[in-house]
């Protein structure tokens, strides 16, 4: 038994080198964009080697996860889809439980590392979007709807309590161009997204303060010179002089005397425009814009439903980070902790975002054979 | 669209999908569009006014922490003070070698372990030019040797900063508590807008409890920075607001009396005026100097307290849970009078065992043979057992725990501390979640002299007897009377409403109980500590006396050694003064007293001592400092003695 098991596991690693089925089109925009992100990072976080060398290293070990759940058929991750999702949800759960009390909690303390469970939503959340749509009835009817607005609400909700409005966004985002792209019909759309509109004013009561105060801080920036204000104000001086061609690298004024915030994480894309101007900034958001392009084509590929919706919603979440952290940085949109992805410093995001490309890589090695 | 299709529709399905990602990244494309967009207009189109604002940007703001409110007791005594204190601090960048300047500097100023490694923590999170603290709270001697070998250390350098103090150190440990440095776990808890440029925090007692009242709210400057962002002037400052004092019911003279009346006994003492619930002395027994807490407590220091085995951390009077024995007896009686169970003049033939029927188990009297015939006043008096396991019979666990329960028992008093113990109070419902065996009657007979499962704090008591001597009127304990802004100095008081309405109905029953206290002092347990002699008012009072262990062997009853009681009893005693018009009440523990009335009572008097001396009062001769030793063998015929094994020890679990 141990034996056999043993032959199986040479024969996947083997297989993982020797044959890796990744779309290189879709590769090599991530490498590049892995590249800028260790650049600009070299020069935000002051040339330090540590932040660098750590970044890199969550790099390698996306790469690897990406790698490895390529090798997974679409079919095995749709088998698994319930219990990934319910798995995780209850992790929520867990931490909403664990978090009683404490102003902020997201985090799990697994003794070795701490891990954000809603981080995993990011990608089981599509997935069961998927899974429940797969076998349905396309497009779908108020029912099935209503069905995935639970499924989203439910762990989206609950992040938003933790609080962490930007991942309750992108997990809500993610489970929403499922629904999408199953062919919802428009003029449903446009009727839930009237009601949404038509909520807004009940949710403002649902907000935390500091929540509030970042939006309304959005509206005057002057009224909070400690806080979110000086964020925003100091995000826009650094993005405006940068102009057309930027500061050129390592010459961000901005962020070398510590007058911009968080400008490892958050922030980052304002170092980035500052040195490199608007041609910089067009480039990036059209490297973006090609992957998510080259993500949707892999989806109209795919060979069945659930492959499909799941490889579409990732493309097109990929998107939400960009616009929301982009639109921060901008001054267009309030503070929400979400990162230029790829490019920020830090913590799970990028690792979570490659294992959700290896989703990508192995729905492409499954595509339909003609079109 | 199509009508809906009965079975599913691959290409169908696929083509619907196609139509939408398409959709779907012609919106994506122009929502980006609209993003480049709004770059377009910072970049471009206002790129110079931009520029201008990067090349101006010279002005960055900086916190001022608010000062911390100052905490005095009812008279203004200080209790807790900012002083002026001096750190050392290195800038990192001007440091050529750290390692050798540590080394060097160590021969100076002495470097602990603690410091090091906290300046190493902190060194590494923090920017080159920004300095960081190194040594706080400097020695004069210190701060000169520093001064006369300063030139072979650039980049280091003495600041002032503003400590907090805690001029009675030990003596309010337990009600102040004390603050302690901002630590990783508080920054997560804490609003950083509030505590922008603020070191330290309200770890315990008040000090916790009242933490945004006192802390304030910060203010900030606009400093104008240099091109390597050094800074260079102060443009603007916009002051912070300090915290608002506290003025506390403590009065010091009570305090100070009850803390050397133990004289280093564990043990604990709260006393309340029963008219508003205030509190006005709270110790607990030993305790600890808060002023080692707030620059960092040392770990030889840190673990000495911890491993004491009289735990001086350990705020007994809040958290110590206790059998309170004979002291609810008064409370009892009260019931019993309330429910219309008993009358005063009903007497009970006390012959110094009482056995339920059908059982060969026994409960015992305090007295060989009992105490005969006792009505209510005498039973108080005499704490005859009898008399109080026949009520707690006749009331019923339930009339008797509802009835307790309106007194505090089993709940939190409400006092404005954090972490207070509930105790116990027995019931049906608490058994029921706690043992799989249901209610026995004997757990009622027991629970009628306050043994078995019960278990109160010294609090708990203290709020009790404070209730009762208030003729009824419940108020949750108060340490905080008023608070005051630093700006116009006014005292402004805080309310304190009753709780509730008066458990009293008559006044003719308060009448009783009352008697029933004064004559524990005049004839009773307090007569032999002569706990009425020489003072201006009467008191009225009722002592207890818990067993912390079960009996196990016979030496119990033949060894009436007192040093070997004391170590297997708790002494309680609790009263009030004046009695006819009560202004003061306590309640006092013991963890090692042999009986409640000796032992416990006289630390009350001296308590009251310092009450009455407060007022004005002339006291006469005070009673002796400890009660006359007993002839051996022979312990005082009204000494109550705990009458059933408990195999609950109050001890600190």
């Amino acid at each position: 038994m141990i034996g056999v098991l043993h032959v199986r596991l040479r024969r996947f690693l083997r297989r993982l080198l020797t044959r890796p089925r990744i779309d290189l089109p879709l590769a090599a925009g991530l490498f590049l964009l892995a590249s800028i992100g260790l650049v600009t990072l070299y020069s935000a976080g002051d040339g330090s080697l540590p932040l660098v060398g750590g970044q890199a290293g969550r790099f390698v070990l996306g790469g690897v996860l990406l790698l490895v759940v390529s090798r997974i058929p679409p079919s095995v991750l749709r088998s698994w889809t319930p219990w990934l999702y319910a798995g995780s949800t209850a992790l929520l759960v867990v931490v909403a439980i664990l978090g009683e009390g404490r102003g902020s909690v997201r985090w799990l303390d697994l003794g070795v590392m701490r891990f954000q469970p809603s981080e995993l939503l990011k990608l089981t959340m599509p997935m069961m979007v998927a899974w429940y749509l797969h076998s349905r009835q396309l497009p779908p009817g108020w029912k099935d709807i209503a069905v995935v607005g639970a499924l989203i609400a439910i762990p989206a909700g609950l992040i938003a309590e933790q609080p962490d409005l930007g991942t309750a966004v992108l997990v809500a985002a993610a489970g929403a161009f499922a629904l999408f792209l199953s062919g919802m019909a428009w003029w449903r759309i446009g009727l839930l997204i009237g009601a949404v509109a038509g909520m807004v004013p009940v949710g403002w009561h649902f907000l935390h303060q500091y929540q509030r105060d970042r939006v309304l801080t959005l509206l005057n920036p002057e009224s909070d010179p400690l806080g979110n204000g000086w964020h925003i104000i100091q995000s826009q001086i650094a993005v405006g002089s940068g102009g057309i061609f930027g500061k050129g690298w390592q010459h961000s004024t901005q962020s070398r005397l510590d007058f911009l915030p968080e400008h490892t994480t958050d922030f980052i894309f304002a170092v980035f425009s500052e040195e490199f101007g608007l041609v910089g900034v067009c480039s990036l958001i059209a490297l973006y814009a090609f992957i998510i392009g080259r993500c949707l084509w892999i989806a109209m590929e795919a060979r069945d439903t659930y492959s499909r919706l799941l490889a579409g919603a990732i493309g097109m979440s990929f998107f939400v980070y960009v616009f929301v952290n982009g639109g921060m940085v901008a001054g267009m949109l309030p503070v929400v902790g979400v990162p230029l992805p790829m490019i920020s410093y830090g913590g799970t995001s990028a690792v979570s975002l490659l294992t959700g490309f290896g989703v990508l890589m192995s729905i492409h090695a499954h595509r339909k054979t003609h079109l | 669209m199509k009508k809906r299709r009965s079975i599913k529709d691959p290409r169908g399905e696929s083509l619907l999908f196609q139509r939408r990602a398409l959709a779907g990244f012609v919106l994506i494309v122009l929502s980006l569009c609209l993003l480049v967009s709004r770059f377009v207009f910072l970049q471009v189109m206002h790129h110079d006014e931009f520029v201008t604002r990067s090349q101006a940007n010279r002005v960055k703001p900086r916190a001022i922490p608010p000062a911390r409110g100052l905490i005095y007791d009812r008279n203004g005594v200080l209790l807790a003070d900012n002083v002026p204190a001096f750190r050392l601090e290195v800038v990192p960048e001007q440091v050529k070698d750290m390692p050798a300047l540590l080394a060097a500097l160590g021969k100076v100023v002495p470097l602990g372990q603690d410091d090091l490694d906290a300046f190493r923590k902190q060194l590494a999170q923090s920017r080159r030019f920004e300095s960081v603290p190194l040594k706080m709270h400097l020695t004069e001697d210190e701060i000169d040797r520093f001064a006369v070998n300063r030139w072979r250390f650039p980049g280091v350098d003495v600041v002032p900063y503003l400590t907090r103090r805690y001029p009675f150190g030990e003596l309010l440990a337990h009600v102040v508590g004390y603050v302690g440095r901002i630590d990783a776990s508080d920054v997560e808890r804490l609003d950083p807008k509030r505590y922008q440029g603020t070191s330290h925090v309200g770890r315990s007692g008040l000090e916790r409890s009242y933490e945004d009242v006192l802390h304030g709210t910060p203010g900030y400057e606009l400093l104008e920075v240099n091109a390597d962002g050094r800074t260079q002037r102060v443009l603007e400052t916009h002051p912070p607001i300090p915290g608002k004092n506290l003025y506390l019911s403590i009065d010091v003279r009570l305090q100070r009396a009850a803390e050397n009346a133990f004289a280093g006994r564990p043990g604990a003492a709260v006393a309340i005026d029963p008219r508003n619930g205030q509190v006005l002395a709270m110790v607990s027994v030993p305790t600890f100097d808060p002023n080692l807490f707030v620059n960092g407590i040392s770990q030889a220091d840190y673990s000495g307290l911890t491993n004491d085995p009289d735990k001086p951390l350990y705020n007994r009077a809040l958290r110590g849970v206790y059998p309170p024995g004979s002291t609810v007896k008064p409370f009892l009686a009260l019931g019993g009078l309330e429910y219309g169970v008993r009358r005063p003049e009903d007497t009970v033939l006390s012959t110094g065992e009482f056995c339920l029927p059908g059982q060969k188990r026994c409960y015992r009297d305090d007295t060989r043979g009992g105490d005969g015939t006792v009505n209510m006043v005498r039973a108080i008096e005499k704490s005859t057992n009898t008399y109080f396991y026949k009520l707690a019979l006749d009331l019923g666990i339930d009339r008797l725990s509802a009835w307790m329960s309106r007194f505090g028992f089993g709940s939190k008093t409400g006092i404005d501390l954090v972490g207070e113990a509930e105790g116990i109070l027995p019931s049906r419902e608490w058994k029921a979640q706690h043992s799989k065996f249901g209610w026995f009657p004997g757990e009622t007979v027991i629970a009628g002299i306050g043994q078995g499962y019960w278990t109160v704090t010294p609090l708990q008591l203290g709020h009790a007897i404070a209730t009762f001597a208030g003729h009824g009127v419940p108020y949750a304990p108060r340490l905080v009377m008023a608070t005051a802004a630093v700006t116009d100095g006014q005292r402004r008081p805080l309310p304190n409403p009753p709780t509730g309405p008066s458990l009293i109905r008559k006044a003719s029953e308060w009448d009783v109980v009352n008697e029933g206290m004064r004559a524990v002092i005049v004839s009773g347990t307090g007569r032999l500590a002569r706990l009425n002699d020489g003072f201006p008012y009467l008191i009225s009072g009722k002592s207890g006396t818990a067993e912390r262990f079960s009996r196990t062997s016979e030496a119990y009853d033949t060894n009436k050694n007192t040093a070997y009681l004391a170590t297997r009893h708790r002494a309680w005693f609790m009263g009030y003064t004046p009695s006819d018009d009560p202004q003061i009440a306590a309640a006092v523990v013991l963890e090692a007293g042999a009986w409640g009335g000796t032992d416990a009572g006289p630390i009350m008097r001296k308590i009251f001592d310092a009450w009455a001396l407060a007022k004005g009062a002339k006291l006469g001769v005070s009673p002796p400092a400890s009660a006359p030793p007993l002839e051996d063998g022979n312990p005082s015929p009204v000494e109550d003695v705990p009458a059933q094994a408990s195999s609950t020890d109050g001890a600190i679990p």
